[in-house]
């Protein structure tokens, strides 16, 4: 009931708040977007690997998924959505809502292909998998001519003769044509929005009998399935569920940085956001949020010294493990040991 | 056929090096259960090892002596440089969940990637030529005498590493204690020791491995691990993680397929197809070609 009030309110707040985004510095409007967008990362991230005690190494994948199918289908099908909802704000707003809900439910669809067989498996194998999927899923984009390959995607040339391509053909040079690059659709509004909708919706989940089935299958897989919670189920929700917001943010990112490279979504952001869930506490959300504002920030500050910042990652994952490996914020969860 | 012989030989000298690596990854697993992720970084600081020693030795011309020189040198120091790892990251957490082990594996591997682009330079460096390669022609094919090189010293180490796990005390040692860590501490094996060891021989072939890839690839930089690592637990996966003869041919089998995919597919795909595989045998046969099914006990 309170945390409805608190939803509620809080939307309104970003609203309110994003009538004045304009005054803020563009440098320090980009770090608050990025900031936005790591928490809608890294709090879906702890879904899967906080509370349902998955290890998953994969979510640049997804991320990568919703970034690429929503800017894909926001400019090639840019004289469609400009026909249909008009070009005001009224227009922009239905055609975002729609290709943040596409990429987020592109991302979740992979979620459910990698999920069903990879859940079946445990620990380091479930991580290795993951991140062959992951993997995977960058290499068949930097494949893929229509999004750019390897030299990354601004926008689609949409030409008088039909063809459309992220690229002009060298055949093709002297068509005419129409560029439509990435609109910018992304503003402080609904990358809080998604944070705040995030929040309440695993909030609500967590609370609810799928938090208690993740929470056994956390504690004890095997107890959890004498029991009759049915694990494979609840392991695919949180993946699932997960893998859509991983989408969301990308389709975030897509529509704000206007300009989507494979590289972007490597192995390193994929661990980028495994470090905020570790930070912060795998399991607890306030930890995990304070996490991806810091290691926002962090870089910013750390510009000067940028090589060492893989470095201090990479220590602080160590130095972690070795002394808090609940995290920051995380509750350690005292049990005797059978041997 | 003249390509297929190519291909084939291309293959087996890295599958041999995959090989070689994955052996590290099974010896560790076998008694430790965990993936040891930093082990593709001890490859690639074999790689470096050998460029620097190579240098400082002022070895700029083929010359077999001064060739095995830097092999041994490079495989002590990666041993030292994996007995290190182990004691100072994965000792302390001897008893920790299984995931606490495999993060810090995790930053182990990156803060060894990221010293290494800091030390090295993130610029690829080119590996000098220490073996001399003369090409040869079989039945059409043109093969270097560096692929063959490769194939036969990673049999040698090989059938080196079989004699010590088969016929030593220590290798006895560690065939216990991969059987039961409990039972094998209670018989009055010093794990401690045994684990060690384990670390210095996986190390060293990876270090090992390192050179060997250089001589075929001399183009060696800090992230180079990261890759050839992550394949060649594949190859551990698919022979069956814990067994040895198992991840020798997981590692052969590794290297032929990407070789041929890249050589009458796409080499776009050169590394999705070692993943790929991954979630094939995961799904088909999750204990690998030649792994016992492991009874999970509660």
């Amino acid at each position: 009931m309170n945390s409805k009030i608190l939803f509620l309110s809080s939307l309104v707040l970003v609203f309110i708040i994003n009538l004045f985004t304009s005054y803020i510095d563009p440098y320090y409007y980009t770090i608050l977007i990025y900031i936005g967008i790591n928490i809608i990362l890294a709090t879906s991230l702890n879904l899967i690997n906080g509370y349902t005690g998955q290890f998953s190494l994969g979510h640049a994948g997804f991320m990568a998924i919703g970034a690429y199918l929503s800017v894909a289908i926001s400019t090639y099908f840019a004289p469609f959505f400009m026909n249909t909802f008009g070009t005001g704000t009224f227009g922009q707003t239905i055609s975002f809502i729609i290709v943040l809900l596409l990429g987020g439910s592109a991302a979740a669809v992979a979620g459910i292909v990698v999920g069903v067989p990879s859940l079946r498996l445990k620990g380091d194998y479930l991580a290795i998998t993951t991140l062959g999927f992951a993997e995977i899923i960058r290499v068949v984009i930097q494949s893929m001519e229509v999004v750019g390959a390897s030299q990354g995607f601004r926008g689609a040339y949409i030409f008088d003769n039909g063809v459309k391509a992220a690229q002009i053909p060298v055949d093709m040079t002297d068509v005419p044509y129409i560029f439509y690059e990435v609109p910018k659709y992304t503003n402080f509004f609904w990358t809080f929005a998604f944070v705040a909708i995030i929040i309440y919706f695993i909030h609500n989940l967590i609370n609810s009998t799928y938090g208690r089935g993740f929470l056994a299958v956390k504690d004890d897989e095997v107890a959890a399935e004498s029991m009759g919670v049915n694990t494979t189920k609840f392991k695919v929700i949180a993946f699932v569920s997960g893998a859509f917001f991983a989408g969301i943010a990308g389709a975030l990112y897509g529509h704000f940085n206007l300009y989507l490279n494979p590289e972007d979504f490597n192995f390193l952001k994929s661990v980028e956001i495994v470090v905020m869930v570790i930070l912060g506490g795998m399991g607890s959300m306030i930890g995990v949020i304070i996490a991806a504002v810091i290691l926002t920030i962090l870089p910013e500050l750390l510009r000067t010294v940028s090589e060492y910042r893989m470095i201090i990652y990479s220590l602080l994952l160590i130095i972690m493990m070795l002394t808090r490996p609940q995290g920051l914020f995380g509750v350690s969860l005292k049990r005797k040991k059978k041997k | 056929m003249s390509e297929f012989i190519q291909q084939l030989i291309n293959g087996l000298s890295l599958g041999s090096i995959y090989a070689l690596i994955a052996l590290g990854y099974t010896m560790v697993y076998g008694i430790l259960k965990f993936i040891n992720f930093a082990h593709g970084e001890i490859f690639m600081l074999g790689a470096f090892c050998g460029l620097y020693t190579a240098k400082a030795l002022g070895v700029d011309a083929p010359d077999i002596p001064m060739a095995l020189v830097i092999l041994l040198i490079t495989m002590i120091v990666t041993a030292v440089i994996g007995v290190t790892i182990e004691k100072l990251a994965y000792k302390p957490l001897r008893n920790s969940s299984k995931l606490t082990v495999l993060i810090t594996a995790i930053g182990v591997s990156l803060f060894l990637q990221y010293l290494g682009q800091l030390i090295f330079g993130a610029a690829p460096q080119s590996f000098p030529t220490i073996i001399e390669n003369v090409s040869f022609d079989i039945a059409g094919a043109t093969i270097g005498s560096n692929q063959i090189v490769v194939i036969i010293s990673a049999i040698l180490l090989m059938l080196a590493l079989r004699f010590i796990v088969m016929n030593t005390k220590m290798g006895t040692a560690i065939r216990a204690v991969s059987n039961n860590l409990t039972a094998a501490s209670l018989m009055g094996i010093n794990i401690n020791n045994v684990i060690s060891f384990t670390f210095i021989i996986g190390s060293s072939l990876a270090g090992a491995a390192g050179i060997l890839y250089s001589i075929n690839y001399p183009s060696i930089d800090p992230l180079m691990g990261l890759l050839p690592g992550l394949k060649a637990f594949i190859a551990a996966v698919l022979g069956g993680i814990g067994n040895f003869p198992g991840a020798a041919v997981g590692g052969i089998i590794i290297g032929l397929v990407e070789t041929f995919t890249v050589g009458y597919f796409s080499p776009t795909y050169r590394d999705a197809i070692a993943f790929a595989i991954l979630i094939i045998i995961l799904l088909v046969k999750p204990t690998g070609l030649f792994g016992k099914k492991d009874i999970e006990k509660v």
